[in-house]
């Protein structure tokens, strides 16, 4: 009997993972998020059309509406032309509608079976959501480029400068992220394909609506005021104004856009990582 | 030598109880088959096995392991192939592989080895390059199988490894899962087809109802309803009281509309 057990100890002393460092720890944690997000883009990379397909309504916005009301200049937007204010707003609503609607892969993966083997598997939970989530913000930057790429065709003045492009990669892929990983929460918790469809078109209007995407808070009364507040599309499209548009600034500052971002994604992402088992049950 | 044993392991979902205090060891090598009607408690026994699902009471370790308080070494000596189609079908066979060599820490200079000999055994390496979309079910189960022994697991789990099979797809992922075997690896596996676990089980346990009603090799039990040459189909009947083949589909909506979703990606 003991000689069994020595064997098998050594079976197991084979696999190192007891006593790793907390260095160790994270360093696989993030290297682990990382292959979770090769995986999703070598898949994007077999099939890219839902890129392409995902861009046709923010394209429809930038063409219709923000053509037709840079021409009646009902919304006052200062010194910027209507297009100029308008455009980073389409590029944040882009990123939201390519993030919202995220969470519904969990749910065919959980059909499918492949939460299943990636809980079963030594992967850090929390590694798996970041990963996904990362995967997001690199769809979403290929969203960024169409965007720029119809804001030329429009003249709209766009900055170029590289420190600003560098900007603009941050808050799109951070905020895909931080939305991806919001519909996921939303994913675990209603767990089937038909009410999570409902709940992300019921999601999307208010979240787009209720910020400064394409009208100033100012305009707005006091209790939507209060509520676009606490939207974090409302720092997104805060930092990506004054990154993306020649004079464009920011109203409550590039460092506070950001830590509202990271934090909102850091709570989020806790949320999700708590949750996500619980899809496989 | 003990691999895996279970202590009065139970599973109460609020009133119902899926798993029954079950008490069982299974040694290195074996291929030991789990058989039950729908709702006998099976799939529960994997989840819990496989750390997907916390047990209520009792206990179950893995190569000296607990399941529950040391969930994290367990998952790195174990595989799970689960009963849904778990490759990725916009993924080519070798990615599905690679992705999981790098999770599962396989060190880089060894996984390209590693990857190409696991496709050669599992006789898919002129389907490497391919999108497993265009697999046939046979191929993806055994790639499924391949990704998840390319650790070398201790135990390897199968639900319903042959579901929606033809004859001849099934009788080669017997032959694997045999070859696996005889190289060390135990391994688990649920099954509805009686002939399967009659084909490749080393010892089976009759599950109802969340109970043992049973345990033993194909030829013991067969002995032990007094007829060595009887059917495993008998053996159950006894046991249960109705044939496992007759018996219409128990599951929920939700369990028949995913089987019914494997089997017609299967095609």
């Amino acid at each position: 009997m003991y000689q069994e057990q020595g064997v098998l100890q050594e079976d197991l002393d084979n696999i190192q993972i007891e006593n790793i460092s907390p260095i160790k720890w994270i360093m696989g944690f993030i290297n682990k998020t990382f292959v979770i997000a090769e995986l999703e883009v070598r898949k994007l990379k077999h099939d890219p059309t839902e890129l392409l397909t995902r861009a046709a309504q923010p394209a429809l916005w930038m063409l219709v509406f923000g053509e037709v009301f840079t021409r009646v200049r009902a919304i006052p937007t200062g010194s910027m032309s209507y297009l100029d204010f308008m455009a980073p707003g389409i590029l944040a609503q882009s990123v939201l509608f390519v993030a919202i609607f995220y969470g519904i892969s969990i749910i065919w993966e959980r059909d499918l079976g492949i939460v299943h083997k990636f809980l079963a598997s030594p992967i850090p939970r929390g590694s798996i959501v970041l990963g996904k989530a990362l995967s997001a913000g690199v769809r979403a930057v290929s969203q960024a480029i169409i965007i720029y790429f119809l804001s030329l065709l429009l003249h709209v003045s766009l900055s170029w400068e590289p420190y600003n492009l560098v900007g603009i990669l941050f808050v799109v892929i951070i905020s895909a992220a931080l939305f991806s990983t919001f519909s996921l929460i939303i994913a675990c918790i209603v767990k089937t394909r038909e009410r999570f469809m409902g709940i992300g078109q019921v999601l999307t209007m208010p979240l787009f609506f209720a910020s400064n995407a394409i009208y100033p808070i100012a305009m707005m009364p006091n209790w939507l005021k209060a509520i676009a507040h606490f939207n974090p599309l409302t720092y997104e499209v805060d930092a990506l104004r004054a990154f993306m548009i020649n004079g464009g600034t920011s109203l409550y500052g590039l460092a506070f856009d950001f830590g509202a971002l990271l934090l909102s994604m850091i709570i989020l992402t806790v949320i999700a990582t708590a949750l996500y088992p619980s899809v496989a049950r | 030598m003990k691999i895996l044993e279970l202590n009065n392991l139970t599973k109460r979902f609020g009133e119902f109880t899926a798993v029954n205090s079950i008490s069982y060891s299974i040694n290195k090598g074996e291929i030991f088959g789990l058989v039950g009607p729908n709702g006998a408690g099976k799939t529960t026994t994997i989840k819990i096995l496989t750390t997907l699902l916390p047990a209520t009471s009792g206990k179950a370790s893995i190569g000296g392991c607990d399941v529950t308080r040391n969930a994290s070494k367990v998952r790195r000596i174990i595989g799970y192939v689960p009963q849904l189609l778990s490759a990725d079908g916009n993924l080519t066979g070798y990615e599905n592989l690679l992705v999981f060599a790098k999770l599962y820490d396989i060190p880089s200079k060894e996984r390209e080895k590693r990857i190409i000999d696991s496709l050669h055994f599992m006789g898919l390496s002129d389907s490497a390059k391919k999108l497993v979309k265009s697999y046939s079910g046979g191929m993806i189960r055994r790639l499924e199988i391949a990704q998840a022994v390319l650790h070398k697991p201790l135990v390897l789990f199968l639900d319903e490894p042959t579901v929606g099979l033809d004859p001849v797809a099934r009788e080669t992922v017997w032959e694997y899962i045999r070859v696996l075997a005889k190289g060390g690896t135990t391994v688990l596996m649920t099954t509805h087809y009686m002939e399967e676990a009659d084909a490749i089980c080393t010892r089976i346990a009759i599950m109802n109802k969340g109970n043992i009603a049973a345990i033993g090799s194909p030829l013991e039990l067969k002995e032990s309803i007094g007829d060595a040459d009887a059917t495993l189909n008998k053996v159950f009947e006894y046991y249960i009281g109705k044939l496992l083949e007759s018996e219409e589909p128990e599951g929920n909506f939700k369990d028949v509309s995913r089987t019914r979703r494997v089997a017609r990606r299967l095609g």
